[in-house]
């Protein structure tokens, strides 16, 4: 039982600890993955599903396949909580990141059994989680610190004390890698609310269950309602909604396609939306919280 | 030690403050005027016909095709420039493309950057002369032209200059390379001032260029060309290619252009965003704004008063972050509109190149239109449109300074950008509300505040969605302060060190 459970683990038997006999008699309870928009967790409103099938063929979940208005309403609740998330000092949304990386190691077998569920090595799934959590460590660390890398004091040749510094673009959409459900997610999510965006990011198509799991963690890691908001879905169906919406000021896709990635550009037009397209696996920087901040100059006269 | 009449200032809701009745009035219909002190044009050269500026000379365009640049204060012809067609577009950017692997790709970092204090150097120079032919071409008033745009100009290049040879410092943890051959068109507003945004980063960086200058205001580009000579930049690095609106899309949808730098209207910058959709060129945009200047009741009145003229009559209105929008608190709203109004009867419309002329020639015919267009919008929304009865010159295209007053959030000429010297006034109460109100725009590019809080104007500077904030001041400029716009105001900053890295690759 226990030397090929990537392959036979199944949800009639979550929690079969190694080499123990199993508990033939209990019917394992199955979770219902849903989205998690305004700091609740909804079902999408379209009805929809998406069914996710193991490596076995085995299913694993109905994922909710969030619809348009699904993500329309995760919207209005990071914009809702955006000025409120960035008007936290830096100091507290560092803590809030880094209670992030406290409680997703707590959890961490947990991240790692959906992971192997959905096909991942049992290291492959180990070394993505922990690298999940550190991820979310250094970026903790960067909240009180990359606006001092980055802003600036400038000297300019009249009478005017003169100041640039960086602000939070506002609404975020994060289009997450297809590879790495959590370390995607996290790689896209960290940098983006370290400095004070709200987000909403769509979800691998491969691996949604972490994203949705990862709301939990969210969800009892002190991160406001709204700061982030998690949806699954398609991204063929998806795309032109997230490029077009006039409330959302930024785009950050790894979606590697590039028709999708044009409609993207093309549609981001309407405001001007920025459009960050990535490519997965890069590490940590500041550049990436870079990416999702504006740059604003304060002058003020020096006199008397 | 105050004077009765400062007391009676500072009581501003018991004061009498219709203009007419006031006993402060000011007073400007006597017998004296200014004596006519116009800037001599004698020192000036200017040919009759422009070629186009590829590889180093001046050539004839492709097409043949020439179009008239006017002086818009006579509405005469100053000189014919050439129209670029696709075919001298694709001369200009396989020169510059030829330059950057050739000679500029192989210079020193430090040898580029004297080339660029050269450059500098030799615009302060000729600093008069390209002040006159600012103001001939685009109509603006030679104390500007002479005080803000050239100085800028020869600072912008000195400042970006000194970047050359430094940039391993300016970004930690990241190797910077540049892009390769920038595209580069910019507006008719500030045209030698644009130039000089565009061409010092790029240049500093190491990219090569080329500039399409605006349809109705070439002449200082072109004569910028012969500078650039001068100094020793190589042919090709530089290219200058006059044209209008499809010259534009040329260079920009050009396969060997690397990046894209725009300086003009939303609307086309939507369209050239769109136009880049799919492609890996980079861009930078600086777009429309419409500007909120919000006076809190206690500030300075007459230095808000002093701050809202320079941020909407400064250059006609013709300023993307122009104080577009006045908001003022109900409590002085009174005082502060007859002040401006006051203020205003001073102001003088007339000759560019008078030295006494605060607000020139409105730059074009058809800039000249939409204004009127809007003028007419605003009465038919109800609001009421006050403008000093002072005098216009009988040729040319003018328009007075303007204000409307009684203006609602939904009124079009709140919302829209008139580019024109014409202010929408509105009241607010509390700060909230002049934020809630500052912010509702599509716009974001600059916002003005004006209170002897400090903490009230750093929580403004906070609040507003924009990327420049003049607290007790405005229209202020200067290269080491980034420049540009949040939200439908473009996308990147223009000066200081904001405005290096949309000009290079930065790689780990």
């Amino acid at each position: 039982m226990s030397t090929d459970s990537t392959q036979s683990s199944s949800l009639e038997q979550p929690s079969v600890a190694d080499g123990a006999e199993p508990e033939t008699q209990r019917l394992g309870v199955l979770k219902t993955y849903k989205l998690f928009v305004g700091g609740k967790f909804p079902r999408t409103e379209s009805g929809r599903y998406d069914p996710l099938a193991a490596p076995s063929g085995d299913l694993i979940a109905n994922v909710s396949r969030g619809s348009r208005k699904d993500f329309r309403e995760a919207v209005v609740a990071a914009r809702a909580a955006q000025s409120g998330w960035a008007g936290r000092s830096a100091y507290n949304r560092g803590q809030i990141l880094y209670r992030i990386a406290e409680v997703l190691e707590g959890r961490k077998a947990q991240f790692r059994e959906e992971l192997e569920l959905c096909g991942l090595s049992s290291e492959d799934a180990s070394s993505e989680v922990a690298h999940a959590i550190d991820t979310w460590v250094h970026y903790a660390g960067w909240c009180d610190k990359f606006q001092q890398l980055f802003s600036t004091v400038n000297p300019v040749a009249s009478s005017h004390f003169n100041f640039t510094l960086l602000e939070p673009t506002g609404v975020v959409a994060i289009v997450a890698a297809e590879e790495g459900g959590l370390a995607g997610l996290t790689a896209a999510l960290a940098p983006a609310i370290a400095s004070g965006n709200t987000c909403i990011a769509l979800a691998s198509e491969r691996f949604p269950l972490s994203a949705i799991t990862f709301g939990e963690v969210l969800h009892t890691s002190d991160v406001p309602a709204g700061v982030v908001n998690l949806l699954t879905g398609r991204r063929s169906e998806l795309i032109e909604h997230i490029a077009s919406h006039l409330d959302v000021n930024a785009v950050v896709s790894y979606d590697p396609d590039p028709d999708r990635r044009k409609r993207l550009q093309e549609e981001a037009v309407h405001n001007v939306k920025r459009v960050i397209l990535r490519e997965p696996g890069h590490g940590p920087s500041p550049y990436a919280i870079l990416d999702t901040t504006e740059a604003k100059t304060t002058w003020h006269p020096i006199g008397t | 030690m105050t004077t009765p009449d400062e007391t009676s200032e500072s009581t501003p809701e018991t004061a009498d403050t219709t203009p007419t009745s006031d006993k402060r009035e000011l007073r400007f219909d006597t017998s004296w005027s200014y004596a006519p002190a116009p800037e001599s044009t004698d020192h000036i050269r200017l040919e009759s016909t422009y070629g186009l500026f590829i590889d180093g000379e001046m050539v004839e365009p492709a097409s043949g095709e020439r179009f008239s640049t006017i002086n818009p204060a006579r509405d005469e012809k100053l000189a014919d420039v050439s129209m670029a067609g696709a075919a001298d577009v694709d001369r200009a950017v396989q020169a510059a493309r030829q330059a950057l692997e050739g000679p500029w790709g192989q210079m020193s970092d430090a040898e580029r950057g004297k080339i660029l204090f050269r450059v500098a150097r030799m615009i302060q120079e000729r600093a008069r002369e390209l002040a006159i032919i600012e103001s001939l071409d685009g109509g603006k008033p030679i104390r500007e032209s002479r005080d803000i745009d050239i100085p800028l100009v020869a600072a912008h290049f000195f400042y970006y200059a000194g970047w050359a040879d430094k940039l391993e410092f300016a970004f930690p943890g990241r190797h910077a390379r540049p892009l390769g051959v920038a595209g580069q068109i910019i507006p008719w507003n500030f045209p030698l001032l644009m130039a000089a945004w565009k061409l010092a980063p790029a240049l500093a960086t190491g990219n090569t260029v080329v500039l399409k200058p605006a349809e109705t205001t070439p002449l200082t580009a072109l004569k910028l060309a012969e500078i650039l000579q001068d100094a020793g930049v190589p042919p090709g690095v530089v290219n200058i290619v006059t044209g209008a609106g499809e010259t534009g899309a040329e260079l920009v949808q050009h396969p060997l252009v690397d990046k894209v730098a725009f300086t003009g209207s939303t609307e086309v910058g939507k369209i050239i965003q769109r136009a880049l959709a799919g492609t890996s060129k980079r861009f930078t945009l600086e777009l429309g704004g419409k500007a909120a200047n919000i006076v809190f009741e206690d500030a300075a009145i007459d230095q808000a008063v002093e701050g809202i003229v320079n941020g909407i009559f400064f250059n006609q209105g013709h300023v993307c972050c122009a104080g577009s929008r006045l908001f003022v608190q109900e409590s002085v709203a009174d005082l502060l509109v007859a002040k401006l109004k006051d203020r205003m009867a001073t102001l003088i419309v007339g000759d560019p190149l008078d030295k006494n002329t605060d607000i020139g020639a409105i730059n074009s015919s058809d800039q000249l239109e939409k204004i009127e267009s809007y003028l007419e919008i605003g009465k038919s929304e109800g609001v009421e449109v006050y403008q000093p009865s002072c005098s216009v010159p009988d040729s040319g295209f003018w328009c007075r300074p303007t204000l409307f007053l009684g203006c609602a959030q939904s009124h079009r000429v709140v919302q829209e950008e008139i580019f024109g010297p014409v202010l929408a006034v509105q009241t607010f109460r509390t700060v909230d509300e002049a934020i809630k109100k500052a912010n509702n725009t599509p716009y974001g590019l600059s916002g003005g505040v004006w209170t002897d809080k400090g903490a009230k104007a750093f929580r403004i500077s906070d609040k507003l969605r924009a990327g420049v904030v003049w607290a007790n001041t405005y229209n202020k400029f200067d290269p080491s302060s980034p420049f540009g716009g949040y939200k439908e105001s473009g996308v990147g900053r223009e000066g200081g060190l904001h405005g290096l890295s949309p000009y290079l690759e930065l790689s780990a």
